[in-house]
């Protein structure tokens, strides 16, 4: 057994009693600070939210707001956290929670706090100020998009982030950005029969999980989270190797982008800065900030949901994935990397180390979601487009990648067949689509019927081309 | 102008105050029940042991529960030394020997942590005697599975008047139901305290009632049991019922135990065990004159009330009552009944019947108007009331031309007429992407129709210092309750908003209170703040007149200023206080109110049900993607009548919340139910956050204009208000009928568009497919603004 220490609110607080399965959210609570509050201990509503110091992209730190419910406390171990308590007091509150608070942006209160760590993120942003799209002091909405409030309706709390100024100068959150976050530390917990083991460095990792098969290994622990609340899931052994530095590399050359299986969402958008559009076109519309802030592309790889959202993309820029292990490295094509529901070709002791998307891109690239709800939803259907237009107008590839639509992630390839060699026009959309429409094996359920399903895959590829060809007004 | 309505010059009301525990609130420092238990030692946690069948006989062995380290006792029926009953109808035993729903719990673990809690919970033994099921309405309508009373509302002869319409349509609306999502789920937290009184703090929204459930399962008085409720995080009226049997479990235990113990449901708990929002099913027949005004109507409402009668009846009752919304209909016969269903149990949700019913009229108005040839917009403009007429239910509507000004000032403020000729070219231009926009009205009837509710208690105390401390039997759910009566107080008193002080609502503080619901929390407890703080500031002017000179009616209090105006001399209150201490003036008052002019008789449907009536309008904008049937909210004004508003600010905050929580229920909320013979029969599908949505960022219109109705005192209430929580719920209809109307674009003018509730980018996907497959949109693409100009004209000439 080993104490953790977790600084929060800049006080040292350690702890050797602490088990694997306990969430951040649990053990803030039972140490009095309550002001993280749990709404649905899924990392859907946000009442959790509080900010940790994590790395920024230039050697300083980003604050950066997390679902408390859905992060291990051992993964903390060594690591600065700041909850609405320590943001400011009623007395000396924080210019976040002062707007919050000022206009009618709280109701009953219970989601307020959380709201008040989302925002402050964004107050934090490096940056701020530059996006003409936002709102006219910088902020942008979207971080707020993860975090619920039955009461106000959002108006009070949009108009309250669009109205917050820049940190004073002598701001301490704001200054605490120049230096360095902690760095990540070995940590082992025991309790109670469950291990949680932070390994020193990779060759750790792959020793561990070449020994212990049954390990379940985690980085943002998004899913991992929302497992051990929901369906009480406990292991013996939970392995977190997001820290680890050759899975945090973004590496470019002449033939692929490679990119680090444990980077979260939030540092992959930023590393690629509008490299990938397709990404581009995927980010936004994955979960929430709150959870792009910690989710990584190799969970979303290493689950195998049919219903990720990440595949798709990475499926239509016919990803590969590097895997490794004590025994070496080996890489495989995404397309062919999933056997079946939540089967994978992945062996136990197996890493995800990074994704490689060849170069060069497709020129038309999109992303569609159906969902019920636009921000923070899960896709009923998804579809990555990647089509390569001839100077003469002819599609000279075409891959598609579709989620929600079968036991795995798939590639649509009838229906890049139907449209590769062919002119990009109605004429060829149209016969595509139609193809595309029984692409897959799509099922009924809470989400969305398995018709409809169907249609949407029909109807994505005619979206697609009118987003392209404007002009044309069919009857 | 009524002493209760008329304003003092000065008055704290009216002004636009932040909620009292906002700053709190942001920086995580105010108190829900939960978070108390975090700061007490010993707690006990109680988990749930919850059936998996919608329908057995139950047999429990618990013996492997105790087994499990950590659990110290497993609460069953043995356990219950009073009635073993959770209700206040005697339908809903705490620990039943038959599960009635997929879910129900059966029995509770108490654990020293909520993870030995759960795992002793999975550890107990159950063994099921399927029953057969009922899970949907028409289920129950074929099995005759009805429970409670079956009422009607009538007034004339629908059936003649159906006979000589020159125009008949019927048809069937049906409308889903809603899980409150409260962003706190229910808990209790509950200990027996040095004198052998059990205190719980609840996040109840029924405090009294908690206290009487609770003292009936412990067998012992109310005055042994004391309930205190701090806050809610929120409650829309899923905390009015629900909590009892929680907290009287978390009682048993610490009873039982001689420890503290904790409930929190968690959020798949509270959505799989509590009640939510009645679906109903109706059927109608409507008339209508050449002109589109209504003639008669008929109908049938049938409730699914799930396992139990809970609030079914008066919700039905209030259905009954708004099927009318705010249009003059001659002949009604309206019907009622309630399904009983193998279902959680349907509750009290912000509306209580009133959007069901109101969904009725709505979906007829919206669905005829096209096959009468007339604007949407126009026909509902006609049919609204005008002064001089009453309800079915035989009430006048008073100010019904609140309902014409609002119409017209919201047509304005919309820019209604200019944007619908936009909108026309707009969507002769795009074949894909439609935009529609609608207006509907509200009339929403105000006071609890169980006429015994509307009554409230106060009790005010005034320190030697000046300083006030108010208790009401209120609760604050983050509907702004404490806030108003911090500022009745204080207007009442002529203090500073600073100068007072609310205590957490406790049932030992004042007795016998209501619900904290039916929108009635500041009219009534207003009236019991305003009716304590007037005894002790008459009583403080008589020494003020002493000591100032003039008569006690010569005395102005204001701003903590006491003044004569016969002598213009003046002292602060806090002084005057002080004097009247040493007077042996008593300072401290309990204040009451009761509603006056009320008379309901529920056995013929007809009396005075309601104090008023609260109006308003919206026009909703949307624009519907026609590859995918996502909907987006373009633009929203509203016209709400709030009276002579309490606190504007507070009073948006429930209007601009209420019509989001609307907008959830019709567009985006949606609970599926396993209906297969399959084992999961009867469980809810969308148990969790991530599979039941409700409104997040992207459902905030681009733009949301709220304005009051102006110079709008309501002389029957506290400084001349209205109620809030409740009516602007329903404004959300026009968000519906807007989609409706975007969807009519996909096809040929004239058509009538069905649409499923909640319209889901899947239902209104279908509605779109079977409105283009009727054919082409009929307005010709080179004269897209003749067709709407016409319509226009005819709705001018129709004013």
């Amino acid at each position: 057994m080993q104490h953790i220490v977790v600084t929060v609110n800049g006080v040292e607080l350690a702890d050797g009693e602490v088990a694997a399965h306990t969430t951040t959210l649990d053990w803030l609570r039972a140490r009095g600070l309550t002001g993280a509050k749990e709404g649905c201990a899924e990392g859907e509503c946000g009442a959790c939210s509080v900010l940790v110091a994590a790395p920024d992209d230039d050697g300083g730190t980003a604050w950066t707001a997390v679902n408390a419910c859905l992060l291990p406390v051992a993964a903390l171990d060594g690591q600065e956290v700041v909850t609405a308590e320590g943001l400011g007091t009623p007395h000396a509150p924080h210019p976040v929670q002062a707007a919050l608070a000022a206009d009618g942006a709280s109701q009953c209160g219970y989601c307020t706090p959380g709201f008040a760590c989302s925002m402050a993120a964004e107050f934090y942003r490096p940056g701020r100020g530059d996006h003409a799209h936002h709102a006219p002091n910088g902020f942008d909405l979207h971080a707020l998009s993860g975090n619920l409030c039955r009461c106000t309706g959002y108006r009070p709390i949009r108009d309250a982030a669009s109205a917050l100024g820049q940190p004073d100068a002598d701001d301490p959150l704001a200054a605490r950005r120049a230096s360095p976050p902690p760095a990540p530390r070995p940590t082992r917990v025991d309790h109670d029969g469950e291990r949680f083991v932070r390994p020193a460095d990779l060759a750790e990792t792959l020793g561990l999980l070449r020994d212990e098969p049954d390990a379940t290994v985690v980085a943002g622990s998004t899913d991992w989270g929302v497992e051990v609340n929901l369906r009480g899931r406990r292991t013996p052994l939970t392995v977190a190797i997001e820290h680890l530095p050759e899975l945090r590399e973004v590496h470019v050359d002449e033939s692929a982008i490679e990119v680090g299986a444990a980077l979260s969402l939030a540092e992959v958008q930023r590393r690629l800065n509008g490299r990938v559009p397709l990404l581009d076109a995927l980010f936004p519309q994955f979960a929430s900030p709150l959870i792009r802030n910690r989710a990584t592309l190799g969970g979303n790889l290493g689950t195998a949901s049919p219903i990720g959202d990440a595949a798709p993309a990475l499926l239509a820029l016919e990803a590969r994935l590097r895997l490794a292990s004590v025994d070496g490295e080996r890489e495989v094509d995404l397309a062919e990397y999933f056997t079946g529901y939540r089967q994978t070709v992945r062996r136990p002791d197996e890493l995800i180390r990074s994704v490689r998307i060849p170069l060069p891109l497709a020129n038309l690239a999109a992303f569609h979601k159906v969902a019920k709800r636009r921000y923070d939803d899960i896709s009923s259907v998804a579809v990555g487009f990647a089509i390569d237009v001839g100077d003469d107008g002819t599609v000279v590839a075409a891959r598609i990648g579709l989620g929600g639509v079968a036991a795995t992630p798939i590639r649509a390839r009838a229906t890049e067949a139907a449209l590769t060699g062919r002119p990009w026009e109605l004429d060829t959309v149209r016969d595509a689509a139609s193809v595309m429409g029984g692409e897959g094996t799509p099922m009924s359920d809470h989400r969305a019927s398995a018709e409809y399903r169907a249609l949407m895959l029909n109807r994505a590829l005619l979206k697609l081309y009118r987003s392209t060809a404007r002009e044309e007004v069919p009857a | 102008m009524s002493e209760l309505a008329a304003r003092p010059a000065g008055a704290v009301v009216g002004r636009r105050m932040p909620h009292e525990s906002a700053v709190q609130h942001a920086t995580g420092v105010a108190t829900y029940t939960d978070d108390l238990a975090a700061r007490r030692a010993g707690v006990l946690t109680a988990w749930p042991v919850q059936s998996e069948h919608a329908h057995a006989r139950v047999r429990l062995d618990v013996a492997p529960a105790l087994e499990v380290p950590g659990v110290v006792h497993v609460l069953t029926a043995d356990d219950v030394p009073g009635v073993n009953d959770a209700g206040t109808k005697h339908d809903e035993p705490l620990f039943p020997d038959e599960a009635r729903y997929h879910g129900h719990a059966l029995a509770w673990v108490l654990g020293e942590s909520a993870e030995a809690a759960r795992r002793g919970a999975a550890a107990v033994r159950i063994e099921y005697e399927p029953l057969p099921s009922i899970v949907t309405i028409a289920e129950a309508i074929e099995a005759g599975s009805f429970q409670g009373f079956a009422p009607t509302v009538q007034r004339g002869d629908a059936a003649s008047a159906l006979a000589t319409a020159p125009h008949v349509f019927e048809g069937e609306s049906v409308v889903g139901g809603q899980e409150h999502f409260y962003l706190e789920t229910h808990a209790s937290l509950a200990h027996v305290d040095s004198e052998g009184q059990v205190f719980l703090d609840s996040s109840s929204q029924h405090p009294s009632e908690t206290q009487e459930i609770v003292a009936h399962v412990l067998g012992v008085p109310s005055h042994r049991v004391t309930v205190q409720v701090l806050r809610l995080g929120g409650g829309f009226g899923g905390k009015e019922m629900q909590p009892h049997g929680l907290a009287a479990i978390a009682a048993l235990g610490a009873v039982r135990t001689g420890r503290p113990v904790r409930l929190r449901l968690t959020r798949t708990q509270d959505l799989t065990m509590t009640g939510k929002r009645h679906p109903y099913h109706a059927t109608w027949r409507a008339g209508f004159d050449d002109d589109g005004r209504l003639l008669a109507l008929e109908a049938t409402l049938t409730a699914d009330g799930g396992w139990c009668l809970d609030l079914s009846e008066p919700v039905l009752g209030r259905a009954l009552c708004h099927v009318d919304n705010a249009y003059w209909i001659p002949d009604v016969a309206v019907h009622g009944r309630i399904a009983k269903t193998n279902k959680t149990s349907q509750t009290a949700f912000r509306g209580f019947g009133g959007p069901q019913g109101m969904f009725v009229i709505e979906d007829i108005l919206g669905r005829v108007a096209p096959q009468l040839g007339l604007d949407a917009a126009t026909i509902r403009e006609r049919n609204l009331y005008r002064p001089g007429q009453t309800t079915p239910y035989g009430q006048e509507v008073r100010h019904a031309e609140r309902l014409h000004e609002i119409w017209q000032r919201l047509r304005t403020e919309s820019a209604f007429d200019d944007r619908r000729a936009e909108i026309a070219r707009f969507n002769a231009g795009s074949p894909d992407v439609k935009r529609g926009l609608a207006m509907t009205p509200v009339k929403f009837g105000i006071s609890f129709t169980f006429t015994a509710y509307n009554q409230a208690g106060a009790l005010v105390h005034v320190y030697k210092d000046g300083s006030v401390l108010v208790n009401h039997g209120g609760t604050e759910l983050g509907q702004g309750l404490h806030t108003k009566m911090l500022q009745v107080a204080a207007t009442a008193l002529g203090v500073p908003f600073t100068a007072v002080r609310l205590a957490p609502t406790r049932t030992d503080k004042v007795p016998n209170t209501s619900a904290t619901a039916a929108s009635s929390g500041a009219d009534l407890n207003g009236g019991a703040v305003k009716h304590a703080c007037d005894q002790i500031r008459d009583r403080l002017a008589e020494v003020a007149a002493a000591h100032l000179g003039g008569d006690p009616g010569d005395i102005r209090f204001a701003d903590g200023v006491v003044a004569s105006s016969a002598t213009e001399r003046a002292m602060a209150f806090a002084e005057l206080v002080e004097t009247a201490y040493h007077e042996r003036v008593q300072l401290f008052a309990a204040g009451f109110y009761r509603t006056e002019g009320l008379g309901w008789d529920p056995a013929t449907m007809q009396g005075t049900p309601f104090k008023y009536f609260a109006y308003g309008a919206a026009a909703a904008e949307v624009e519907v993607d026609g590859f995918t049937g996502a909907t987006r909210l373009r633009r929203v004004d509203i016209v709400h009548d709030v009276g002579d508003s309490l606190s504007p600010l507070v009073d948006l905050g429930q209007v601009e919340g209420a019509f989001m929580q609307g907008a959830g229920w019709l567009m985006l909320e949606e609970l599926r139910w396993d209906e297969t013979d399959g084992p999961g029969r009867g469980r809810l599908l969308t148990q969790s956050a991530s599979t039941y949505k409700l409104p997040s960022f992207s459902e905030l219109p681009d733009e949301l204009n709220v304005h009051f109705l102006e110079r709008a005192r309501e002389d029957g209430a506290v400084y001349g208000s209205k109620a809030v929580g409740e009516p602007p719920f329903m404004l959300a209809f026009s968000v519906r009928e807007a989609i409706r109307d975007a969807v009519a674009a996909f096809g040929p003018t004239g058509r009538s568009v069905e649409l499923a509730s909640p319209a889901t980018p899947e239902a209104t996907f279908w509605a779109i497919e079977a409105a283009r497959a009727a054919g082409a949109p009929s307005t010709p693409a080179d004269e897209p603004t003749s067709e709407t100009t016409d319509a226009a004209a005819s709705v001018t000439a129709g004013t």
